[in-house]
């Protein structure tokens, strides 16, 4: 039976605590008193893949078994999750390439022949070969990719598009033409956090630009209280808003699997144990570890931990009609990733790891870092956030990465020019968005290059500004100081300065939270 | 008289060593072709001629290129040696000279042109185009393009020079010295400003914001159609100061690039080995810094049949773009007695004219805020200042040759 999720109050016997921070991670001592949060240890997982996936097939929740939708002459589209889930990728054989076996051997039997895979990738750079092979697996692959059948989605793509309508807030909804045009569409979804799946699927994953703006922009995002609870997301809401003239249209089958929180393959599986609980084993790893990476340049950190294949295994799989399969989703991703703790605190302590949704295989860029610490951590809560209002937050990571020309075009500009500007996501947005999502070059990039949308550096900006409107201070230990400043935020060499040029605003002996994750977990603060 | 001489052909000397070019003091340093001396003044003796006493006199970036050697060998034909420098003049006339009586606040447009020299105007001094004169290197005079480069005229930086009534520009009395010195490099950014061809709301790129990318951003904005503007500058008063003559934007020099393929919407091709180019672009560029560097960024920011401007004296560059862009690459050299792009209220009248009708704006007045002034024995000093004015928050070093100035100063 797996442990719980659990606080612990740092007294003078807990030894010092790993927290992330990029290509690397530090022993960090954290005043007396600071509570840690540890995510609950790896649920059961199911005891055959393969039978817990047909059962889904054959059993959905609130649908009709899958053979049962499928007839000859029909239009089959299987959508899946991009590269951006899970983090890191699993290792093969991906959950996603299983499950896609197990539709198409289903439609094969009922005698469908035009099927297409696409990747959900929305806005996000288009997969390369590798990367779609790795996620759907080498049979299928070789029996979609040379035909143009399994592609990456085009939200850029004027023929490649359909406008279903608009909600009744007048949000447009325009989606993938060919999922629209389908009679069913089968979405194969990894849900690594609460905020993935439901009708984020098909209503973001295979949405355009003109769809997407209007929950993607810093009013909503401000609203979203938090991204993990889709009831108190505005951002959500419009999604489900989408999500339902979607199902007006077009038939969807939802299929969504979670994952345990095996992240890190032996021998870096000490990053997920608790460190008073190190065997010699463990330790030993984490020396080598470390020392190997202080010794490492740049290039060989980078390649040792993106090397890294999550270990994961699958706790869950539901299929069915959409609402209904995302709510069994959620009470997994919950029962794997909540932890209950009491009141708010002073300061938030964040460890920002080396890799995000956005920066597979490439550089955490500066943009993506306050992303992944401002927009995913710290919003992994539930009910309020873990740092009270006006609060701090610190946060670990070198700022460092610099940015990637091929993934990250449009990123480079975004912080030369608009950050030079103004941080502030509403001003920003306002001013500069429509130009860069709009930029011929991008477009052109984006659509046959590996480029992330022109638009993107936006949205990761937007993901952070709850959080800048909530808290009163961010500061970056261990950050480049002018990286920093030009973020809008602070540096300190350590933790205790950064306490220190926090005390204005959180007093000289405040309350401490650490969040000690990876991997995943979610705070249910009360 | 005192005056600095530049006594050997650089030029010929450096070339051989081009490295010490490179090299800081090299401009004032013991290798400089430049000394201080005592001298005979040049006399007037030919009709049209009168003597000058230098106020002031500006360093121009084409001094200190001749001083370092880095100019190119083109130019050692149309000087003569020894000479004193010194183009950007501030003078008063010492002599009447024909309708100027004597005491005559003056400023020059060095050019030694057809009718200084004595000689029937060429082709192009008769259309008014005196700086594309043909006749400079004969005549009345040795060879030398300008005052400041001819043996037999003096310049600005000794304490007497000869000129031709041609060349002479009267100083309206509300401008005091350090204002009057901006009007011949104003003159030149005048010229560069009407060869810009500019049409209405195109995109102009000035690559350099020393002051002749300062004052060509101002003359643009104020003579022609110029939609967005970028200026290129490296250092931060330089920033503020483009902005404040007209930029719609400033931007680093490794910023140009993506700032100019962001406004113009074009797209960016990374050849190899090399650094990136814009397919499209803005219309029309300046190079006002005459360096390698600068004279690539323009060209591979200008759209496809686009036009560049140079204005700086220019170096050795892949000329590529202008070829396979099919750029208009056109020079901007000096000034004209008939400025030819120059319509509407200004039609037919000199780059001087119009210069000194502009230099009244309050935007100039930081610029010649930013001028500092050097006696002439502290000449090591004032060129290694020239040198490094950009960074050192100067936008103009100039000599006050006059015995006894008061007191060694800068603004
Ligand atoms: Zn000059
Ligand atoms: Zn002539």
């Amino acid at each position: 039976m797996s442990r719980p999720g659990f606080v612990l109050e740092v007294d003078d016997r807990t030894p010092p605590l790993v927290v992330h921070e990029g290509l690397g991670f530090r022993l960090e001592r954290f005043p007396l008193g600071t509570r840690v949060v540890y995510p609950p240890e790896s649920l059961p997982v199911v005891p055959d893949v393969d039978e817990a996936i047909r059962e889904a097939l054959l059993h959905p929740v609130d649908a009709d078994p899958l053979p049962a939708l499928l007839r000859p002459g029909m239009r089959l589209t299987i959508a899946f999750d991009d590269v951006s889930l899970p983090l890191p990728a699993m290792r093969a054989p991906d959950i996603r390439g299983r499950i896609i076996e197990h539709v198409l051997t289903l439609a094969a039997e009922a005698g469908v022949d035009d099927v297409e895979l696409v990747a959900a990738n929305a806005l996000h750079r288009r997969m390369t070969a590798a990367e779609l092979r790795h996620i759907v697996g080498e049979r299928v692959f070789r029996s979609f990719h040379p035909q143009g059948l399994l592609t990456n989605f085009d939200a850029e793509d004027p023929e490649g598009l359909a406008h279903l309508g608009t909600t009744e807030q007048g949000e447009d909804v325009e989606i993938s033409r060919r999922a629209a045009e389908s009679d069913l569409v089968v979405y194969v979804n990894v849900n690594l956090v609460a905020m993935d799946g439901g009708h984020k699927s098909v209503g973001i994953g295979l949405a355009s630009y003109r769809s997407l703006r209007h929950h993607h922009n810093a009013h909503t995002m401000v609203q979203s209280r938090s991204f993990m609870d889709h009831t108190r997301s505005a951002m959500h809401h419009s999604a489900w808003r989408m999500g339902r003239v979607i199902k007006e249209h077009v038939q969807v089958f939802q299929i969504e699997t979670t994952l345990d929180n095996d992240v890190f393959p032996r021998p870096y599986d000490f990053f997920q144990k608790r460190e008073w609980e190190w065997s010699v084993r463990d330790q030993a790893s984490m020396l080598a570890v470390k020392r190997g990476l202080a010794l490492a340049p740049q290039r060989l950190r980078h390649r040792l931990f993106h090397d890294l294949r999550g270990a994961y295994g699958l706790t869950g799989v539901a299929a069915g009609e959409v609402e209904a399969v995302h709510a069994r989703t959620l009470e997994r991703v919950h029962r794997q990733q909540l932890v209950e703790v009491q009141g708010q605190s002073d300061v938030l302590v964040l460890g920002v790891p080396y890799l995000g949704p956005y920066n597979v295989n490439s550089s955490m860029n500066p943009v993506l870092a306050t992303c992944m610490g401002l927009g995913y951590f710290f919003n992994s809560y539930r009910h309020q956030p873990v740092v009270r209002p006006g609060g701090a937050v610190v946060l670990y990571h070198p700022l460092d990465e610099g940015f990637d020309q091929l993934h990250h075009p449009s990123y480079v500009d975004f912080y030369e020019e608009v950050l030079a500007e103004s941080t502030d996501p509403a001003v920003i947005g306002q001013k500069y968005e429509r130009q860069f999502a709009e930029d011929e070059w991008y477009r052109h990039l984006y659509r046959t290059s590996h480029a992330y949308h022109g638009v993107h550096p936006f949205y990761m900006w937007y993901w952070a500004a709850h959080a800048m409107d909530h808290v009163g201070d961010v500061i970056w230990v261990g950050a480049d100081r002018k990286v920093a400043a030009r973020l809008g935020f602070r540096a300190a060499s350590t933790l205790a300065d950064a306490l220190e040029m926090a005390s204005g605003t959180v007093g000289s002996s405040p309350s401490i939270t650490y969040l000690h994750s990876p991997p995943h977990l979610l705070a249910d603060v009360r | 008289m005192l005056a600095l001489e530049m006594f050997r052909s650089l030029p010929r000397t450096v070339a051989g060593r081009a490295v010490g070019a490179r090299l800081p003091g090299i401009l004032s340093g013991y290798a400089a072709p430049l000394r201080l001396v005592t001298i005979d003044a040049p006399q007037a003796t030919r009709p049209g001629w009168a003597r000058l006493r230098t106020r002031l006199s500006g360093i121009c970036g084409s001094d200190l290129s001749m001083l370092s050697g880095q100019t190119s060998l083109y130019f050692s034909a149309v000087v003569s040696l020894p000479f004193v420098p010194g183009h950007e003049v501030v003078a008063e006339l010492l002599d009447d000279c024909e309708d100027l009586p004597a005491g005559t606040r003056v400023v020059l447009d060095p050019v030694l042109a057809c009718a200084a020299r004595g000689v029937e105007p060429c082709p192009s001094c008769a259309r008014g185009a005196t700086n594309r004169c043909a006749r400079i290197t004969v005549g009345a005079l040795s060879a030398g393009l300008q005052t400041g480069f001819c043996h037999d005229t003096g310049g600005g930086w000794g304490q007497q020079l000869v000129a031709h009534r041609s060349q002479l520009h009267p100083v309206p009395a509300e401008v005091d010295d350090v204002r009057a010195l901006l009007l011949e490099p104003l003159a030149c950014a005048v010229h560069t400003a009407l060869r810009a061809g500019v049409r209405p709301d195109d995109r102009v790129l000035v690559s350099g914001a020393g002051l002749v990318g300062l004052l060509t951003a101002f003359a643009l904005r104020a003579l022609t159609p110029t939609g967005e503007m970028l200026v290129v500058a490296k250092h931060p008063h330089q920033r503020a100061l483009a902005a404040s003559l007209g930029a719609s934007e400033v931007v680093g020099p490794e910023e140009v690039l993506r700032r100019v393929r962001r406004a113009t919407g074009a797209f960016q091709v990374q050849p190899e080995l090399s650094s990136p180019y814009l397919l499209g672009g803005v219309d029309v560029a300046v190079d006002a810094v005459g360096s390698r560097r600068s004279l690539e960024t323009v060209l591979q920011a200008t759209r496809a049949g686009g036009r560049v401007v140079l204005s700086g004296m220019p170096a050795a560059a892949d000329l590529s773009a202008a070829w396979f862009r099919e750029l208009e690459v056109v020079g901007s050299y000096a000034s004209a007695v008939h400025e030819p792009g120059a319509g509407g209220a200004w039609a037919g009248r000199s780059a001087f004219e119009i210069a000194t009708a502009l230099l009244p704006a309050p935007a100039l007045a930081e610029v010649a805020g930013a001028v500092a002034r050097y006696p002439l024995h502290r000449w090591r000093e004032a060129l290694d200042h020239a040198h490094g004015a950009g960074r050192l928050g100067t936008v103009k070093v100039a000599f006050d040759p006059r015995p006894s100035p008061s007191a060694p100063q800068e603004i």
